[in-house]
């Protein structure tokens, strides 16, 4: 038991100096728009047992990448953050109505992403705002599904969470979204793959560290959406998973797939207290 | 036409006499290189951006030449000195013909 004990402090010791060391400035603050005070380190969540800070993705990144995001105009995720106001506002669907008939405006949703994934009642499963989207238009709007993570779906989110920046991630875990949780929770530490790498693996174990020229980053997905340098595009969350579970050489999941859905609950579940900051800006 | 090009530019409202204001632009546009192929191996038409100019009261400040290596949704940073108030009018031309402009007031104050 002490011995153990030990092992444990040692490897903290190490990973704090890894991931010390790895960051563009330890200190840097991310203020958006020099009005949006993000919240990038968090005291872990309790359900948490092998760590004891989260920490946002933008602080793995260089200075140059992190600048991206500190503006509006200079972070390119807004663009499409400016299409989906157009189709919020525009009528679709057998009824007539737009996103707006109900909701306003965008900023009357504020909030709303921070709390999803979140146990429906009336459909009996957790939904992620994809599904609660999709919800809204093809039941109330009466029109066809948005593709998953097809660019109007990816544009809304976006939008959803650009209203919400700087509010904390406060996704629910227990209750009826508990077996759920617990699903994603034995996916994320399930090796998969010809590298039988987990989700833990890297962000949990070697956060901070160089995968190949890349820092590995804690794996949050508050800044989701997320504007990819690599692809000059949105990438939804479920698209970064199934990159990811693809780099392990595994069949992947669907992108809207039960097994993604309950690791998106749990993923999010990691980044309680953080910042909603998407569009955000990452290599 | 190209779809969703939608230009935006920032530049400050107001100016002292002779000082140095940064002019940022930028515009969502595709910029389709002519070099990739789709599905079926049938090279994608070029469509890019190809001149983008600014001009403050007539006078050019700046006019770029745009190649099809630049990336999607161009974005401009340059400088101007400003002694007199007046209109900046920004131009940017597409392959297609399509011009898409954009005016922005600023006052010496």
């Amino acid at each position: 038991m002490k011995a153990l004990a030990l092992k444990g402090v040692a490897a903290v010791t190490a990973l704090s100096f890894v991931a010390a060391s790895a960051l563009a400035d330890e200190n840097a603050n991310l203020v958006v728009n020099g009005e949006i005070d993000m919240t990038i380190r968090a005291p872990a969540p309790d359900h948490m047992e092998n760590m004891s800070e989260v920490m946002s993705g933008w602080l793995f990144r260089s200075s140059e990448t992190q600048a991206l995001q500190l503006d509006d105009f200079e972070n390119p995720g807004m663009i499409w953050v400016d299409d989906a106001r157009e189709v919020f506002a525009s009528e679709s669907g057998s009824g007539g109505e737009s996103c707006a008939s109900c909701h306003d405006s965008p900023e009357a949703l504020a909030g709303v992403r921070a709390v999803y994934p979140k146990w429906d009642e009336e459909h009996g499963e957790v939904q992620t705002l994809e599904m609660q989207i999709n919800e809204c238009v093809t039941e109330r709007m009466g029109g066809e599904p948005w593709k998953y993570t097809g660019g109007t779906m990816v544009n809304m989110t976006a939008l959803l969470a650009s209203v919400s920046r700087g509010m904390a991630v406060n996704v629910a875990i227990d209750g009826p979204a508990q077996s759920t949780w617990e699903m994603g929770r034995d996916l994320y530490y399930s090796r998969t793959g010809q590298l039988e790498l987990s989700c833990a693996n890297c962000h949990e174990d070697n956060y901070g560290n160089m995968i190949r020229a890349d820092h590995l980053s804690q794996g949050q997905i508050n800044g989701f959406p997320v504007y990819r340098l690599k692809n000059a595009k949105l990438n939804a969350v479920h698209s970064r998973f199934k990159g990811c579970v693809r780099d392990t050489r595994a069949q992947t999941y669907s992108p809207g797939s039960p097994e993604f859905i309950a690791l998106e609950l749990y993923v999010a579940s990691r980044g309680n207290g953080l910042s909603v900051e998407g569009p955000s800006v990452r290599n | 036409m190209a779809e969703n090009v939608r230009p935006r530019v920032r530049v400050p409202a107001t100016v002292a006499a002779g000082e140095t204001i940064t002019i940022k632009t930028l515009i969502s546009h595709n910029m389709e290189s002519g070099q990739r192929k789709d599905g079926d191996g049938n090279v994608i038409p070029r469509s890019i951006i190809n001149r983008f100019t600014c001009d403050f009261n007539g006078q050019n400040v700046i006019d770029v030449t745009l190649e099809p290596a630049i990336s999607r949704n161009p974005f401009f940073e340059f400088q101007a000195t400003i002694s007199e108030s007046g209109t900046f009018q920004f131009t940017w031309y597409d392959d297609d013909g399509s011009v898409y402009e954009e005016q922005k007031e600023i006052a010496v104050e």
